[in-house]
């Protein structure tokens, strides 16, 4: 489903992210950990598109997507949900979900998405910046959803979010996931959370991913140890 | 005791500057909705802006001298066909204009201002060139002339009432197609967000182009407003340039009420107060009120409450 290989990125001359090789089929949910400046978002915003790629090449189901544009991507089923959350504030939330649907034949907003996250149709007439972290969270997971995505990536979902709120997106996540055949990506720091949404887990650490391991065999003290400073 | 004027003189005075006010209002509304659309939405400062008003204006002499010479049963008519021809015009060179200059100064915002600073001379020169340095002013048709009297006293020109209509329903179709629309919804998610707007699948590149035309597009429609006002020449333009960023920030500039809002004060100002000062003297009061406005409110009369 995703093939990435050999990508790396850089910010000018310096390289932030090294010739970096991740598979991931349909159904699984991948968590890439490491500490803060290790190259997670980097990475992430090079997947979309954001930060050009630096060398490398990125499939979508065999269709290289490396040189292309953001919302080509999207068209070819990639879908982002940054750190930060990055909704737009001024539109409502209905208005912030139907950015998303610049593909779909038909416009309005399915009610598979009000179903999975109601709060959102509590909010639908709010503007987005007047949500809390957590609304604007799951704003920005209905968003991406919308686009039908074969592959969802999501960077840092649980950054400044409550713990409890943290359990429902966990279950959001896995709700997704039986609802659609899709590839999930998410970069984290939190590890009981990885654990309830990943399959695998892969460590990154300056640019490079150092370990690698599926779920059942996860020491999680060996992986705490790479996540602390 | 009142300046020596009767009673029903003030109403009659207030009437028609208040109508004269209104007339100004309307192009500098028109002026303004494009810029507030290119400047407030997508942050390009467009000092060339004044020169696609031009365009519009010229577009209609045009039209008027070719129906005149090959359609003479046509000028009762042409006006309308040719303010959607002036829409097209300007549309089509703006559209141009972002292709080739804009899109590759986005991130420059000081360069954007010099380079439409050189754009709108290198423009006034053409249509100097062009058209010659004197005023021109199309043949309007029989229906635009003359004016209404209500009362005695009162005399309303009927071009300044089309010239008003003609406002309304350009600002009704801009607000229209910037709230309601799919369009609108792709500009301000990439007025707010640019990279993140790409990020969930709108084309922004299209979009700032199309924006960028539109917006250029409405000054054009300003442009033949203008041309039942006033004469054209090739700086007719840039004499509004100054008054249009004046109510796109006294405004707010990411709101178009605002933008509404402030032309109306800002005409009504001008044309009341120039009728009982120099014309120097009512725009220097209108000038020193929006400073202190200013001070007061920096970020304009209207904007849009949200957490930070």
């Amino acid at each position: 489903m995703l093939e990435v290989s050999k990508l790396s990125v850089r910010y000018g001359e310096s390289e932030v992210v090294h010739a970096i090789d991740l598979t991931a089929v349909k159904n699984e949910t991948v968590a890439i950990m490491g500490r803060n400046g290790m190259g997670k978002t980097t990475l992430f915003k090079a997947l979309i598109g954001i930060l050009p790629t630096g060398g490398g090449s990125i499939r979508v189901d065999g269709v290289e997507v490396a040189q292309m544009e953001s919302y080509l991507r999207v068209a070819n089923g990639i879908a982002y949900v940054p750190q930060g959350r990055m909704i737009f504030p001024n539109l409502s939330v209905i208005e912030n979900i139907e950015t998303g649907l610049e593909r779909a034949a038909d416009k309005t907003i399915p009610d598979e998405i009000f179903s999975l996250f109601p709060v959102l149709h509590e909010m639908r007439h709010r503007k987005g910046g007047n949500l809390s972290g957590g609304q604007q969270q799951q704003l920005a997971i209905a968003r991406a959803l919308v686009t039908n995505p074969k592959i969802l990536l999501l960077d840092e979902p649980t950054e400044g979010i409550q713990p409890s709120i943290i359990k429902d997106i966990a279950n959001v996540l896995n709700e997704i996931r039986k609802l659609r055949d899709i590839t999930i990506i998410v970069s984290e720091q939190v590890l009981s959370f990885t654990m309830a949404v990943a399959d695998r887990i892969i460590v990154i650490d300056k640019g490079n991913f150092i370990h690698e391991d599926l779920r059942e065999n996860v020491d999680t003290e060996q992986i705490s140890r790479y996540l602390s400073v | 005791m009142l300046l020596g004027y009767s009673f029903s003189d003030w109403g009659s005075i207030l009437a028609m500057q208040g109508f004269a006010g209104l007339s100004l209002f309307s192009v500098l509304l028109l002026m303004a909705l494009g810029l507030a659309i290119i400047f407030g939405q997508m942050g390009v400062i467009n000092m060339a802006h004044g020169e696609f008003m031009t365009i519009g204006a010229y577009t209609i002499y045009v039209t008027s001298k070719l129906t005149e010479q090959y359609f003479p049963a046509f000028m009762p008519y042409y006006f309308v066909v040719a303010i959607l021809a002036a829409f097209i015009i300007a549309f089509a060179v703006g559209y141009a204009v972002e292709f080739l200059l804009i899109r590759r100064l986005y991130k420059r915002p000081l360069d954007t201002l010099l380079a439409t600073w050189g754009l709108s001379l290198i423009m006034q020169q053409v249509f100097r060139s062009i058209f010659g340095g004197r005023e021109v002013s199309p043949t309007l048709p029989q229906w635009l002339m003359g004016s209404w009297s209500p009362t005695a006293t009162i005399d309303i020109p009927i071009n300044g009432l089309f010239v008003m209509a003609l406002t309304i329903v350009v600002t009704t179709a801009v607000l229209l197609s910037l709230y309601k629309s799919r369009w609108g919804l792709k500009v301000r998610a990439t007025t707010q967000n640019r990279s993140m707007a790409g990020a969930v699948g709108i084309n922004t590149k299209k979009i700032d182009r199309i924006t960028f035309a539109v917006g250029c597009g409405v000054a054009g429609i300003a442009g033949a407003a203008f041309t039942t006002i006033a004469s054209t020449g090739p700086t007719s333009g840039s004499q509004y340039i100054v008054d249009t960023f004046l109510v796109v920030v006294f405004g707010g500039a990411a709101s178009l009420l605002g933008t509404i809002a402030s032309a109306f004060s800002i005409a009504q100002a001008q044309a009341i107060l120039t009728f009982f000062m120099t014309n120097a003297m009512g725009k220097v009061a209108t000038l020193l009120t929006i400073i202190v406005i200013l001070m007061l409110r920096p970020e304009g009369l209207f904007t849009s409450k949200i957490r930070k």
